[in-house]
């Protein structure tokens, strides 16, 4: 019969249609706006409506999840910050836009290298979001951030305040990988003064 | 359904028994109101930017949900232009083109890090700098692509941009030509900007003697 | 597994004068003669059966010596062979064309004329093509430098210890992306012939020779046009509705990914390679990292191995998926299946960004692995998406479309091809197959694990658009069949089985790396001198070489069937324009 094909994919589409209204009824009053009907409908068994409604709703990142770099500091006992970054210039090298530049601070006394980053610059307009600088960078100071609600009215170049962010921070958006970079350095500092001892 | 605290203005005394039945605004609030309302893009991708900015459209992030789902193909039907990827020199005329066809209020926004400033591609002999060199920019997202969130985050800071004007002040409403129109670049050994002609002459000028002397 | 291919016949010995094997370190194939070029290449189609050629691209071995490298395979399956032409590096350098013998040649060589003035001599269109005519300068050589020109090679200098941020631009005397010629005067010089050059191909078409004498027309769709994908440029002459000719006109989106690939160290063109086919990043750093492991001489865990294989087979079906839908929207279907489409590939990209960090941008693949484990909460997901939601979406979509009345009038014998034209043209990939030529990189040469799945290559035999279509959908269920087994098959283990390193040690010689990516076969030249950044870095894409073949495809059909083909072949620009 001529026109089966077409009422075929039309039943597909209606079947789509009262999905949304099913799927509505079964998750009565908690398929918006709480976290369990988002996770419902970004599952393999969601059906029906798929909008997550950002800004109001906001999916769920993957720890993995990277966007521009940051820099991490820890809090000293005093709240200054103890800058992790020890300017080795690892990320500079590795990083494949060249978008990191680094001013290594040199001790005005002996001109010795000292590492801290006296000057730290991110060109945001060229990063390509690689996540190779936080993946090499062996202090663990430069890591990927979740946060993507950077758009601006001008180009974006970030300095040294404007990235620096503190490790609870960090350990808030991917507390696995903190968990195990914690883990690693306890283990090696017990190692080293075991060696010491 | 209209919002109507976002019309609200404060300032003016509202009899009790008036309230909820009228709404108090200024020109400028409903004007802006309404733009800010109905943007509608261009229906223009660039590179791997466009596909993010598909997927804005499509059922996940449903663009339609800020009243900016008709993406025309014609930049005559369209308010904004979302660059969304590199811009080639060889593609540069026809970006800068489609821009002077568009009818005022018109917008841009730099959609990733290639359309802000040439991205990782930056040092390629064909692509361009950043396409604030040849048409204004009003909103920078960067990002490699952006994530669909952070294109809708662009465009809600489009949104607050378009709140913050001023019917007199508009340029499309004042004297002069009707749109902005930026002389469309040309290509010959490299890519001519005929604004810059002048300078350009000069600095080959100076590049022959430095090469002489 | 340090070489591209073992040596097959003794191509020496059939041509004693004509041909030399090649002996430098880390080097194989063949040296041809150019003079016995034409000979030696027919004699190699026709008697020793590599019907297929892959690739053809040049090298620049500044100072002395130009290159041409030819890669070609046999559909039957089997290891390829790979010969070359050496010429002086001296302007004209000119090699003869093997357009006669492959056709598939046309474009490749009209882009090593481009990026390295090779003029291939009895080429029938030579011109320009990813950068314009009357562009300054040859830009893969290896002395032309660009304007933002810095170093040689990365990590810049300037970013480190004393990185004082800059723009490029402020180093450049005319502080842009811009270089002309000393004592260049905008006002003197006369625009360019980019388009005249085009047009004065397409003039011995304009003449109609019917009895009607009805006047013919050249269209142009594009850069800026909803049907063709992204920036992609095509001029038709029409007769009425019928299309008479047609040139594709590329580079529009042209990156300079083999420049900046030769700057960038070999880990560096990792991420690089997620932006060629934007859809299937994990394909292409696959392709990538398959050609460097070769020059490495390095294995992968088996762990990594399967996840490459389900990424790369997801990869598959999204992008699989999203064709149909932008197929469909072609078709002036608004935008229903489309939207769903994107609705699967949601889900699959979750299970991207749970693994890598990024949606579209993976850089997942390193070499000698893949640089983290998936995380159970996505394989879990993975699980429900294989076993259970995408099949039932791909017989949905079935059910929608297969049999749509208006879908099968469209697309029956639209852009019919035979299967000898579609292996003249190189064409590879689903057209191919739908061509009738169960030709698959996985089955006739299988990298990776592909060997131990049990999977049937797709094909199809009509080379209509329609089959085109119904291909994908075989191929989607295919792809199902090899997620499951790779899925209960995988081991548990390390995914890494080097250290990972920033700066790797790539020891002298060429490879090539190639996969049956979603688009057709993807592969990487990629030549290395021992230094940390690649020689030569070449992507031998699928979507630039399928189009060769797009005027033979057209004509003779509607120009309303044209955005068809376009459609259904499958291009994307990134990967195109590179």
């Amino acid at each position: 019969m001529y026109g089966k094909g077409i009422l075929k994919g039309l039943s597909v589409t209606l079947k789509h249609f009262i999905d949304t209204y099913l799927d509505d009824i079964a998750w009565w009053g908690k398929r918006y706006y709480t976290p369990e009907g988002i996770a419902r409908r970004s599952s393999p068994q969601g059906r029906g409506i798929f909008t997550i409604q950002y800004p109001e709703e906001r999916r769920p990142l993957p720890e993995e999840f990277r966007y521009l770099p940051f820099l991490v500091y820890d809090e000293g006992p005093n709240g200054e910050k103890e800058i992790r970054c020890t300017s080795c210039g690892i990320c500079t090298k590795v990083c494949p836009a060249q978008c990191i530049w680094i001013v290594r601070t040199t001790d005005p006394n002996t001109g010795r290298p000292v590492p801290q980053p006296a000057e730290f610059y991110i060109d945001a307009d060229l990063c390509m979001n690689c996540g190779f600088c936080a993946e090499y960078c062996p202090f663990d100071a430069i890591k990927m951030d979740h946060d993507f609600e950077v758009a601006s009215y001008g180009r974006n170049v970030y300095s040294l305040e404007k990235l620096l962010k503190p490790a609870s921070y960090y350990a808030k958006i991917r507390p696995l990988n903190y968990a195990r970079e914690e883990e690693a350095r306890k283990a090696k500092e017990a190692s080293k003064a075991a060696k010491s001892a | 359904m209209v919002d109507h605290s976002e019309l609200q203005v404060p300032g003016y005394e509202i009899p009790p028994e008036m309230q909820g039945q009228v709404v108090i605004t200024t020109l400028d609030r409903i004007y802006n109101w309404g733009r800010r309302s109905s943007l509608w893009p261009m229906m223009f991708g660039l590179a791997c930017c466009a596909i993010e900015m598909i997927a804005v459209q499509a059922p996940r992030f449903d663009l339609a949900r800020f009243g900016m789902e008709v993406m025309r193909p014609s930049p005559r039907q369209s308010d904004v232009m979302i660059v969304a990827g590199t811009v080639t020199k060889k593609m540069v005329p026809a970006v800068v083109r489609l821009y002077n066809q568009m009818p005022e209020p018109k917008y841009v926004v730099a959609m990733g890090a290639c359309a802000s400033s040439g991205g990782p591609f930056k040092a390629g002999y064909n692509v361009v700098a950043g396409i604030d060199k040849f048409i204004p920019v009003d909103v920078y997202i960067p990002g490699c692509p952006p994530t669909p969130e952070a294109l809708i985050y662009g465009m809600m800071k489009l949104q607050e941009k378009i709140d913050k004007q001023s019917i007199r002040q508009v340029r499309w409403y004042q004297k002069g030509p009707d749109s902005v129109q930026i002389p469309v670049p040309i290509l010959g050994p490299d890519l001519i900007d005929p604004r810059r002609a002048e300078e350009l002459k000069r600095i080959a000028a100076a590049q022959a003697q430095t090469q002489e002397g | 597994m340090a070489t591209v291919t073992a040596p097959a016949l003794d191509l020496a010995a059939r041509f004693p004068q004509a041909v030399r094997p090649d002996t430098r370190p880390g080097y194989s194939g063949w040296i041809v003669e150019k003079d016995h070029l034409l000979e030696v290449a027919t004699a190699l189609r026709d008697e020793f059966g590599y019907d297929l050629l892959s690739s053809v691209t040049g090298v620049d071995y500044y100072p002395d010596t130009m290159e041409v490298v030819y890669h070609a395979y046999k559909t039957t399956g089997g290891p390829g062979i790979v010969f070359k032409v050496q010429v002086p590096r001296q302007d004209p350098i000119e090699v003869p064309s093997v357009t006669p013998i492959w056709a598939g040649a046309e474009f490749q060589e009209r882009e090593a004329w481009d990026l390295l003035g090779i003029r291939f001599v009895g080429h029938p269109d030579l011109r320009r093509i990813l950068t314009w005519e009357g562009f300054a300068g040859h830009p893969l050589r290896k002395d032309w430098k660009e304007p933002f020109y810095e170093e040689e090679a990365k990590p810049y200098k300037s970013r480190w210890p004393d990185g004082k941020f800059f723009y490029a631009e402020e180093k450049n005397p005319f502080k842009d992306n811009l270089k002309f010629p000393p004592d260049f005067n905008p006002e003197d010089w006369t625009p360019d012939k980019a388009d005249a050059l085009l047009y004065a191909s397409l003039a011995r078409y304009l003449k109609s020779d019917d009895e009607l004498k009805t006047d013919r027309v050249i269209i142009n769709l594009g850069p800026q046009h909803p049907s063709t994908h992204g920036v992609f440029r095509a001029v038709a002459v029409l007769d009425g509705e019928t299309v008479v000719a047609l040139k594709p006109v590329v580079g529009y989106l042209h990156r300079n990914h083999e420049k900046i690939g030769e700057r960038n160290t070999f880990l560096q063109n990792m991420p690089f390679t997620d932006r060629l086919d934007y859809f299937n990043s994990m394909s292409n750093n696959w392709a990538y990292a398959l050609a460097v492991e070769k020059l490495m001489g390095i294995q992968v865990p088996e762990r990594a191995e399967y996840l490459r294989v389900i990424m790369a087979e997801l990869s598959r079906i999204q992008n699989h998926l999203i064709l149909i839908g932008m197929l469909l929207n072609d078709l002036g279907a608004y935008f229903t299946p489309s939207l769903y489409a994107f609705e699967e590939r949601e889900l699959i990209l979750d299970i991207f960004e749970a693994a890598s960090g990024s949606r579209m941008m993976c850089n997942y693949h390193r070499f000698g692995g893949v640089v983290r484990d998936i995380p159970p909460e996505a394989l879990q997901k993975l699980k429900g998406l294989v076993y259970d939601r995408l099949p039932r979406k791909v017989d949905e979509f079935d059910r929608l479309l297969t049999e749509n009345e208006i879908l099968v009038s469209r697309l029956k014998g639209v852009g019919k091809l035979s299967a000898e034209d579609a292996i003249r043209y190189s064409i590879t990939g689903p057209v191919l197959r739908a061509c009738g030529v169960p030709y698959d990189v996985r089955r006739a040469e299988p990298y990776g694990i592909y060997d131990r799945f049990d999977f049937d290559v797709a094909v199809r035999y009509n080379g209509d658009v329609y089959d085109w279509y119904l291909i994908r959908l075989d191929e989607i269920r295919q792809s199902l069949r090899i997620l499951d087994q790779a899925i209960r098959q995988m081991p548990e283990g390390p995914v890494m089985s080097t250290k990972p390193q920033y700066q790797v040690r790539v020891p002298p010689g060429e490879a090539y790396g190639r996969i049956e990516a979603p688009k057709g076969e993807l592969g990487f030249y990629v030549v290395s001198n021992g230094k940390p950044n690649p020689w030569r870095y070449h992507v031998r894409a699928p979507s630039f070489v399928n189009i060769t073949a797009l005027e033979k495809m057209c004509v003779g059909n509607k120009i309303a069937d044209f955005v068809v083909i376009l459609g259904a072949i499958d291009i994307v620009l990134g990967e195109l324009d590179r």
